[in-house]
């Protein structure tokens, strides 16, 4: 891991409209209200946040799946924001998407070998000859047997899809990957082997992650650091023992107070949170997560507190952090 | 081991079977499992060892191609599997057995407003009903007395009091979808307790939920559990959420129960080799993960024996012959096992 910025994200934002029956527009969904943040080559970073909150628009803006409503993306230090689709193919391939469903994300029609090739095909000039060898040598990088090729996605396992999702990113040979809950519905055991294997191939690729997950636990033991969102907003960005040891933001005091700790003292006897996030077509004025914050004060409804730095190493936006 | 007059259920040796195209799929093998009064039980496991078969078992919904091999489920000393259907849709399911889903999403009717649906319920399963209360002709007339009515949705305002839903007056006339997915679960509670039951059974009532709002769903449910004194059988694979909330926790693997004990003693004292690699394989903060290697069997050529065989370190010969008995090791410790670990690494 080096200090140097692989992507700078600058003021990021993205709206999606909210219609009423008759179709006509009523508001808007901030799913993303000015994110700014730096991923470092090589390094791990975690976006954690409740459901809705934006990490997946997040994910998707970052590679150009949806493009952003305003901000800038600056990638291995280019603009990459208002890129023409000529321009894009030269990046596409070295930032990919990992989808938070394989299951869906795979065409259920196409064998694992053509869901392989499909991307190649796309977008490298290599010889089908070639391209057999890349696929041979991935589905071993990715631990799938290559009798696997043949089979459709509904003959694999939760954590093989996942394997195949995968190599299918891998193949491109990308530099920055999203791995969007990229163990979200696999079994522990399952989990396990795809946390280990995702640790494998950062090392043999040195790759860069944007690890999107809601599991925190998962995210200590994957993350060297992590933003923590709420309502389309970045609340705090710290090393991530920094956040485990001392969360400056209330809402991420909060979430790290949910984690079950086996074999300590129940959750369900000290969790203190109350009430569920507001709808995100209607934030409440000043800071979002007043309405439900332990420590809210008056203030707190009129000013909308920034991220800004605590520590050179932490940000929170909260006015008491 | 207790004595089965101290349990409200004892699931033994229950043999469950699917037809399905590329054969027979022996789903629960001789599963044994019992749930005293006021106790909250675990059901735990991976995906596809037969939870939601043994809770549907109980519940007498299973799928249409299941067939029931072997086995009893008691119920306040009654056979359940023996009982006429008629008596166990008038008494039992919905009454003395009530059921939290998965998924709350699916369980309301998308068109009626909440209190309708309640009430629905009320009329049949209120905890006031009187046995066969509404039925025949002469109960056409008669499905709803005014004064059960009345009492029952007073009953239904306090619930909802309990269960957190924020205006109950205005939440009687909303749609399902008007609610959030953790106040949907709330509702379900509520609808789940409102007949007075003996046993609930919640099949990964919280696994849809945001962490924040799972915890709080949690902290609920067990409350209001221990208030009641109602049993609760509560399935999941998620371990955390298990030691939350259970009393005691069963361990499923591939149809069968490997290992059975109270919930600190389990997490503590873990002595089946599969409880102790699940266990391992659970991120937490200063250890490697580990990986339990290989895949869980596929359930129509299951291997004999005991079924974790094929992914076991310390199988032998005898692991291959025949499923190991139980052995009791003091204090509701139950394991499974010919070679149980005897001094586990503390979880
Ligand atoms: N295509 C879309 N059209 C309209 N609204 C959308 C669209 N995509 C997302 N949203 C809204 O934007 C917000 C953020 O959604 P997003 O999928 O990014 O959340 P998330 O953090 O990934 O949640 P989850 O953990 O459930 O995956 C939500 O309120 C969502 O309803
Ligand atoms: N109606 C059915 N027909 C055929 N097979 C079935 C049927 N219902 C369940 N099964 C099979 O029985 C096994 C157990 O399923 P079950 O739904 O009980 O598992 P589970 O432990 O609840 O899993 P999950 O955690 O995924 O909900 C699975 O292999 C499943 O495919
Ligand atoms: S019975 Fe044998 S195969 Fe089964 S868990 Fe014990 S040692 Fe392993
Ligand atoms: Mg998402
Ligand atoms: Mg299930």
């Amino acid at each position: 891991m080096s200090d140097a910025p692989i992507l700078q994200v600058d003021t990021l934002s993205r709206h999606f409209p909210v219609r009423n029956m008759l179709g006509w527009k009523t508001g808007a969904v901030r799913a993303l209200d000015g994110v700014s943040f730096e991923v470092r080559s090589g390094e791990t970073l975690g976006i954690v946040g409740e459901s809705g909150c934006g990490k997946s628009t997040l994910g998707k803006a970052l590679v150009g799946i949806h493009p952003p409503g305003g901000g800038r993306i600056v990638f291995e230090g280019k603009d990459i924001t208002g890129q023409s689709a000529n321009e894009r193919r030269a990046v596409a391939p070295k930032l990919q998407y990992c989808y938070q469903d394989p299951g869906n994300s795979l065409d259920p029609r196409w064998t694992v070998r053509r869901s392989l090739a499909e991307p190649l095909v796309v977008h490298t000039a290599l010889t089908p000859s070639d391209r057999n060898a890349r696929i041979a040598k991935i589905m071993q990088q990715v631990g799938l047997p290559l009798t696997h090729l043949d089979l459709y996605p509904h003959e694999l396992s939760g954590g093989q899809q996942r394997r195949v999702g995968l190599a299918r990113i891998l193949t491109l040979h990308p530099r920055l990957v999203v791995l969007d809950e990229p163990t979200s519905g696999l079994d522990v055991s399952v989990q396990a082997s795809v946390l280990m294997l995702l640790r494998e191939l950062q090392r043999a690729f040195s790759l860069t992650y944007l690890f999107i997950s809601h599991d925190l636990s998962v995210v200590r033991m994957m993350c060297d650091r992590v933003a923590v969102m709420y309502l389309g907003r970045i609340v705090e960005l710290a090393p991530t023992e920094t956040l485990f040891a001392a969360a400056k933001h209330p809402y991420s005091q909060s979430l790290l107070s949910a984690i079950p700790d086996i074999g300590g003292r129940r959750v369900t006897d000290t969790f203190t949170l109350e009430g569920e996030p507001p709808d995100p077509a209607r934030p409440p004025s000043g800071c979002r997560f007043r309405t439900r914050c332990p420590r809210a004060a008056p203030v707190c409804a009129e000013t909308d507190p920034a991220l800004r730095p605590i520590t050179p190493a932490q940000s929170a936006a909260c006015v008491f952090a | 081991m207790a004595l089965p007059g101290d349990n409200l259920l004892e699931v033994e040796d229950l043999r469950v079977s699917f037809a399905t195209e590329s054969g027979v799929a022996k789903v629960l093998d001789g599963v044994n499992l019992t749930i005293r009064p006021g106790e909250i039980m675990g059901l735990v496991g991976e995906s596809g060892c037969g939870k939601t078969t043994l809770a549907n078992a109980i519940l007498g919904i299973l799928a249409r191609n299941a067939r029931h091999e072997a086995g009893t489920i008691r119920f306040g000393g009654e056979d359940l599997l023996a009982m006429p259907r008629r008596r166990i849709e008038d008494e039992v399911r919905g009454r003395r057995i009530t059921f939290i889903p998965q998924d709350p999403y699916g369980s309301f009717n998308p068109l009626f407003p909440i209190g309708t649906q309640t009430m629905e319920v009320m009329k049949w399963k209120s905890p006031h009903r009187a046995a066969g209360e509404g039925r025949g002709v002469a109960g056409f007339f008669s499905r709803y007395p005014r004064a059960r009515r009345r009492s029952d949705a007073a009953a239904v305002s306090q619930m909802l009091r309990a269960v957190q839903i924020p205006d109950r007056d205005a939440a009687f006339v909303k749609l399902p979808h008007e609610f959030s997915g953790g106040q949907r679960q709330r509702l379900m509670i509520a609808l789940a307790l409102l007949p007075q039951p003996q046993l609930v059974i919640a099949d990964e009532p919280t696994t849809a939920l945001d962490v924040t709002i799972q915890v709080q769903i949690l902290k609920l449910l067990k409350q209001l559990a221990k208030k009641s004194g109602v049993s609760v059988l509560f399935t999941t694979h998620d371990l955390g959420t298990a030691y939350e909330i259970c009393d005691r926790i069963t361990v499923m693997y591939a149809g069968q129960e490997v290992e059975t004990a109270p919930v600190d003693d389990f997490f503590r004292r873990p002595h089946h080799p599969y409880t102790v690699r699940l266990l391992e394989s659970l991120p937490r903060p200063g250890r490697e993960l580990r990986e339990i290697g290989g895949e869980i069997p596929g359930l129509i050529s299951p291997p004999a024996g005991c079924r974790f065989h094929p992914r076991c370190a310390r199988a032998t010969d005898v692991c291959r012959a025949e499923r190991p008995p139980v052995a009791a090791l003091g204090g509701g410790h139950e394991v499974r096992c010919y070679h149980p670990i005897a001094e586990a690494t503390p979880a």
